[in-house]
């Protein structure tokens, strides 16, 4: 363009057309389309869903997120374009372009708008991230906050390569299907026999470690019903990629039915099982230890068991 | 050193590396043990019979001390180490399992429960087998010392403890593939096959002796404690 391969002196006024506010006039329409996709067509649909409020915050994160950054990266991307259109090198162009000079209005403009985003991302952030309670992740065991109500309680078990599901006020029975009422708060306990896994309830928005010694809770209440997929989400050897399983939101009539129809099927199997704890000790076993001393074994897993713990002081 | 000479070396030392990391990867990363193959002269509509059987040794790997796994296979009648089946989909499988090693305790004893076989049970010899013989159950690893491994692939919700050899029985295996005149036990069950697809089985006693947790080497290995059921239309 002529006004870019022949500057003028600022002195001799506009030489050529106002590419400030052509870009500005490119850009506001792009931004104002893509931040009312982002809120109004994109953020209902980010994962994981809306089967519980647990990602609710987070979701709302992202979604501010996207709406102050994408105005950001339509500039630069409209910029860079229109600056490659119009002030390219044409024909056999080969001399240097314009020297660029300050601009003391479009530094400042820049500084500011950077400054103001940047500061009130980092008060939104902190905000955020200290005022929402309950962002699905587990809490340890001494959670700050619970929900209201009476929550149904859910062991989550990992072990390589299974999690089962024991409920505490069913009779402590154990099952390998995780099944939960719509509509109600759910208090998971989650933690491992072996090494640290991760249950992850995707649809539920719930993510929380499973460590072996640690009661890791983490609470959520299912919106609607339907299918919840549970992953281990901690590479935890072989069959990491083979640790997951389906679990169900149903009506809490179909749970209770469920639920009473399944701690009377288990009631063989639940007498065998140790008394309910937030966390257990294989080798803590009721007559484990015993019969490995008995037997002279170091017990499965080599020293796991233990070939140091005795009968009479376990 | 001349120029033809340098190429030469440098070409040499190029090929040797890209053969080693190649025999690597397809010796030992992408190697499996064979298919045992159960569905050769299956005739739709009729089950079909699987035999297996779970050793303390092994003496057909670089690992003799790791509990293993061999089926039998239906065309030679030959124990094969591995832990990689075929078989038909929608099929039911009639299964005999023999058991040669001794008892370890479940981590979890919820996986002494029988599920997924036909009617939830198994018979084993030389056992009352439930009320009227119909089946067991449930087994307690804590108290009776009573599961040795697991036959369990947690996707079809199978679950079957094998019933092991008490530590004071005489006539232990020594030499696996195991000769029957070894102390043993027999379990037999009998479940369906799903659809098509290639489901993972595992044995859920830590029976991986020496490593962490107990899950390794022989947990950790197809061909040993864990496997495919690789389920074919």
């Amino acid at each position: 363009m002529a006004a870019a391969a022949e500057p003028t002196a600022p002195s001799a006024g506009r030489a050529g057309p106002n590419h400030g506010l052509r870009i500005f006039l490119l850009w506001l329409p792009a931004a104002l389309a893509a931040d009312l996709v982002i809120w109004f067509i994109w953020g209902p649909h980010l994962p994981p869903g809306a089967m519980s409020n647990s990602a609710a915050s987070q979701q709302f994160d992202l979604q501010v997120l996207a709406v102050m950054a994408a105005p950001v990266m339509l500039g630069v991307l409209i910029y860079a374009a229109y600056a490659m259109i119009t002030w390219r090198a044409r024909g056999d162009e080969e001399e240097d372009g314009p020297p660029i000079e300050g601009n003391t209005k479009v530094q400042l403009s820049w500084i500011t708008i950077s400054t103001v985003l940047v500061l009130f991302l980092a008060a939104f952030g902190t905000y955020e991230l200290v005022v929402p309670a309950g962002a699905g992740a587990g809490e340890g065991p001494s959670p700050i906050w619970k929900p209201d109500g009476k929550p149904l309680v859910v062991q989550v078990i990992a072990q390589q390569w299974l999690f089962t599901y024991r409920y505490p006020q069913y009779g402590g029975m154990e099952t390998a299907q995780l099944e939960l009422p719509v509509g109600q708060p759910v208090q998971f306990n989650v933690t491992s026999l072996d090494v640290i896994h991760s249950f992850w309830a995707y649809q539920l928005g719930v993510k929380a470690d499973a460590n072996p010694q640690v009661n890791n809770v983490a609470y959520t209440t299912p919106g609607h019903t339907g299918q919840v997929t549970v992953r281990c989400a901690e590479l935890c050897g072989l069959w990491h990629g083979a640790m997951f399983d389906y679990g169900q939101v149903v009506s809490v009539a179909a749970f209770q039915a469920w639920a009473n129809h399944t701690e009377v099927a288990m009631t063989k199997i639940t007498k065998t099982l140790p008394p309910y704890a937030l966390t257990y000790t294989p080798n803590e076993i009721k007559g484990l230890a015993n019969f490995f001393y008995q037997a002279g074994l170091p017990g499965a897993g080599g020293g796991y068991y233990g070939n140091q713990y005795y009968p009479n002081e376990p | 050193m001349s120029l033809p000479a340098r190429i030469a070396t440098v070409v040499v030392a190029f090929l040797a590396v890209v053969g080693g990391v190649v025999f690597v990867l397809a010796h030992y990363l992408l190697a499996t043990p064979p298919t045992v193959d159960f569905t050769a002269g299956h005739v739709p509509g009729q089950p079909v019979s699987m035999t297996f059987m779970t050793d303390p040794v092994n003496d057909v790997s670089s690992h003799p001390d790791w509990v293993s796994y061999f089926a039998r296979s239906p065309q030679t009648g030959q124990w094969v180490h591995s832990t990689i089946w075929q078989l038909p989909a929608h099929t039911r499988i009639n299964v005999t399992a023999y058991e040669f090693d001794t008892c370890d305790p479940l981590r979890n004893q919820l996986m002494g429960e029988v599920t997924g076989t036909i009617g939830d049970v198994m018979t084993v010899s030389g056992e009352a087998n439930g009320v009227n013989g119909t089946g067991i159950s449930v087994v307690n690893s804590d108290t009776t010392c009573g599961v040795a491994h697991t036959f369990s692939a947690p996707e079809l919700g199978l679950n079957v403890p094998l019933e092991g050899v008490l530590y004071t029985a005489k006539n232990q295996c020594t030499q696996g593939p195991c000769a029957m005149s070894f102390t043993h036990t027999t379990t037999t069950f009998s479940f369906i096959t799903p659809g098509p697809g290639l489901y993972r089985w595992q044995c859920f006693i830590p029976c991986g002796l020496a490593t962490v947790d107990g899950n390794g080497h022989a947990m950790s290995t197809l061909g040993f404690m864990t496997g495919y059921l690789d389920v074919v239309a």
